[in-house]
């Protein structure tokens, strides 16, 4: 055997080509359906293990689906915002204690989540490099959103314009990076984290400004009455808050009527949690609570069923590779026709000859499993963030 | 030694038929068979070999009885007692020279490779100069090369008995005669039995018989379609 073995290896090592088809067409034939099988396995894990983790979610009336996956996964689009007054609401109620969640904008292509301290302790993130959140304009990036940003400590990123030509509209907002999270392997890994109030910054709610009040601006003062003052454009308005700054940011309007995209719900036991449930089930209702688990359920069975779809045709793609292979094998026989006559003459045993077609099929799949099962490795480590992407 | 008695053996029931009624070439002795194409001359060599069965008839090579002998048995005869030279070398083209030397041992079970074989090797393609090149591609070789690491691998497990099918017959003068020189000098140093079919009447004279086909059997005509000698 380990003849025939060496002789099908010179042959392939000198038909390098054929092998090297053979056996990425092998692999290719492994590694579709593993690679898929473990990539959906890996991803319905992740996205269901986050929805257990989570409660509740309350956000606008709407579509469910939307306002699950932009809170748990920062996906998708942008549910309508309800009002900060509906965390108080909850907070009233005694039943859960609210997180309030903003996730609107970006830092390029990572989301910026405007939330509080209790989110970190509540998803049990780590800061990795640097401190957390502590001061208005400040963010901590999570892992692969550092190393997208390619920004640490000390670095600053700047919020995305939400509309370039619109004058009125949101502006960017220059950020101090001041820590890096541990990796978590979950979404939490491609966000941006501010505090709830630099989010409203982004979105205009809040902004800080030349002091009107202080000798020397009179000049860009158009009126002052009942302690209100107009300015003109003039003014400048500061894209970055620094410890100069600071003291001048400041909001307008009633706090309690700023928008937030979903509040995450805790509540300590079942029996809050269904009570909970219960108070939103009024016809008036303007906001709705949802249960991630159930919401995710749904969607993961779609996938399920998406991946049944998927593998039966993975598998009429195998078979028809497959039987282009065994027309591969057959005419590389008849190609080495003469070559085994020869060996017959000098007196090959016919069960050399058929060892020798064996050891090559062997030594083609055996290098396909160690590719494939490396390869599924791989797509093991990095597919399901990918595959989330792409179900999300 | 190789004897033959009232062989009988056919292509199919109207293809080419092929009668010898006694044929015998002595241990040692170095025949050269010579005939028109189509006469059954490599017929023959395969018939002696092993390597087809006769319809009928005994033939007889070093005291064994190969149209006794099931398949299996014939091949292993085969590789351990006749060595076997063709016209167009058949070497492998994946193999370097000293695999291709060595391929016999690789290819039958019953021979066993170890240092002292491949020793051997080295030391027969030392002997018909080819010892520098052993690790060499077999397409790289000259053709008169390439014919002398097929020599070597024919005698690779002294053989009693050497069939050669025209060995010479793609070779120019000079490599005729050293490829024929290769052969004799084994034969003789090892009371090999030497048959060689050719249609080189200049290279007759150094055999010790010549058996012409014409006298030897009496082929039936043969059909286009099959390909002999």
């Amino acid at each position: 055997m380990s003849d025939s073995l060496y002789l099908a290896w010179r042959y392939m090592r000198h038909h390098k080509l054929k092998t090297a088809i053979l056996i990425g067409s092998v692999t290719l034939i492994l590694y579709l359906p593993l690679a898929l099988q473990v990539l959906v396995d890996r991803a319905t894990e992740q996205l269901s293990a986050r929805a257990r983790s989570t409660p509740l979610i309350v956000g606008a009336r709407g579509s469910a689906v939307e306002l699950a996956l932009s809170t748990l996964y920062f996906e998708s689009r942008s549910p309508a915002p309800i009002r900060m007054a509906e965390v108080e609401r909850i907070r009233a109620t005694g039943l859960a204690a609210p997180i309030p969640m903003h996730v609107r904008f970006r830092v390029r292509n990572q989301r910026i989540v405007g939330t509080t301290l209790d989110y970190f302790d509540f998803r049990g993130l780590r800061v990795g490099r640097g401190r957390p959140l502590a001061k208005l304009g400040e963010c901590v990036l999570g892992a692969a959103a550092a190393a997208a940003l390619q920004a640490g400590p000390g670095d600053r990123v700047n919020s995305s314009s939400e509309a370039l030509f619109d004058l009125a509209g949101v502006y960017p907002l220059r950020m101090r990076v001041v820590g890096v999270l541990e990796r978590t392997h979950g979404p939490d890994d491609e966000a941006v984290f501010v505090d709830i109030k630099t989010a409203w910054i982004i979105e205009g709610l809040g902004h800080g400004h030349q002091d009107l009040a202080s000798v020397g601006a009179e000049g860009r003062v158009l009126e002052r009455k009942d302690g209100r003052i107009v300015a003109n454009a003039s003014v400048v308005q500061y894209t970055e808050i620094t410890a100069e700054n600071e003291d001048s940011f400041h909001f307008h309007g009633d706090r309690s009527g700023f928008p937030l995209t979903a509040i995450l719900a805790l509540p300590p036991d079942d029996k809050s949690k269904t009570l909970l449930l219960g108070r939103y089930l009024g016809r008036d209702e303007t906001s709705q609570v949802l249960e991630p688990v159930a919401v995710m359920e749904e969607l993961v069975g779609t996938v399920a069923r998406v991946r049944s779809w998927v593998i039966a045709a993975v598998v009429l793609v195998t078979l028809a590779t497959a039987l282009t292979m065994v027309l591969v094998f057959w005419l590389s026989l008849r190609l080495r026709r003469r070559e085994l006559e020869t060996m017959a003459r000098i007196g090959c045993s016919r069960r050399t000859v058929a060892s020798l077609v064996v050891c090559e099929i062997a030594v083609v799949f055996a290098f396909s499993v160690v590719l494939a099962g490396a390869l599924t490795g791989v797509t093991s480590l990095y597919g399901p963030s990918l595959i989330r992407g792409l179900i999300l | 030694m190789i004897r033959i008695e009232d062989l009988d053996f056919s292509y199919g029931r109207d293809g080419f038929r092929l009668t010898v009624p006694k044929l015998e070439v002595a241990a040692g002795e170095k025949v050269a068979w010579i005939g028109p194409s189509g006469s059954g001359k490599t017929t023959l060599l395969n018939l002696t070999a092993g390597i087809v069965s006769p319809d009928h008839g005994r033939i007889v090579v070093s005291g064994e009885e190969l149209s006794a002998l099931g398949d299996a048995r014939r091949r292993d005869f085969r590789v351990r007692r006749i060595g076997m030279v063709f016209q167009e070398f058949e070497l492998l083209d994946y193999l370097d020279v000293l695999d291709n030397i060595l391929l016999p041992y690789r290819i039958n079970d019953s021979l066993t490779l170890g240092p002292e074989v491949i020793e051997r090797a080295r030391a027969l393609a030392e002997g018909v100069e080819i010892g520098d090149k052993l690790h060499r591609d077999v397409q790289k070789l000259s053709r008169g090369e390439q014919q002398r690491v097929a020599l070597c691998r024919a005698v690779l497990t002294g053989p009693d008995v050497i069939l050669a099918d025209e060995p010479t017959g793609n070779l120019d003068p000079s490599n005729k005669e050293r490829v024929l020189d290769i052969l004799f000098r084994y034969a003789d140093e090892h009371e090999a039995t030497l048959v060689m079919v050719t249609h080189d009447r200049d290279l007759l004279p150094r055999f010790e018989r010549v058996l012409d086909f014409d006298e030897l059997c009496t082929p039936a005509p043969a059909p286009a379609q099959e390909a002999r000698a």
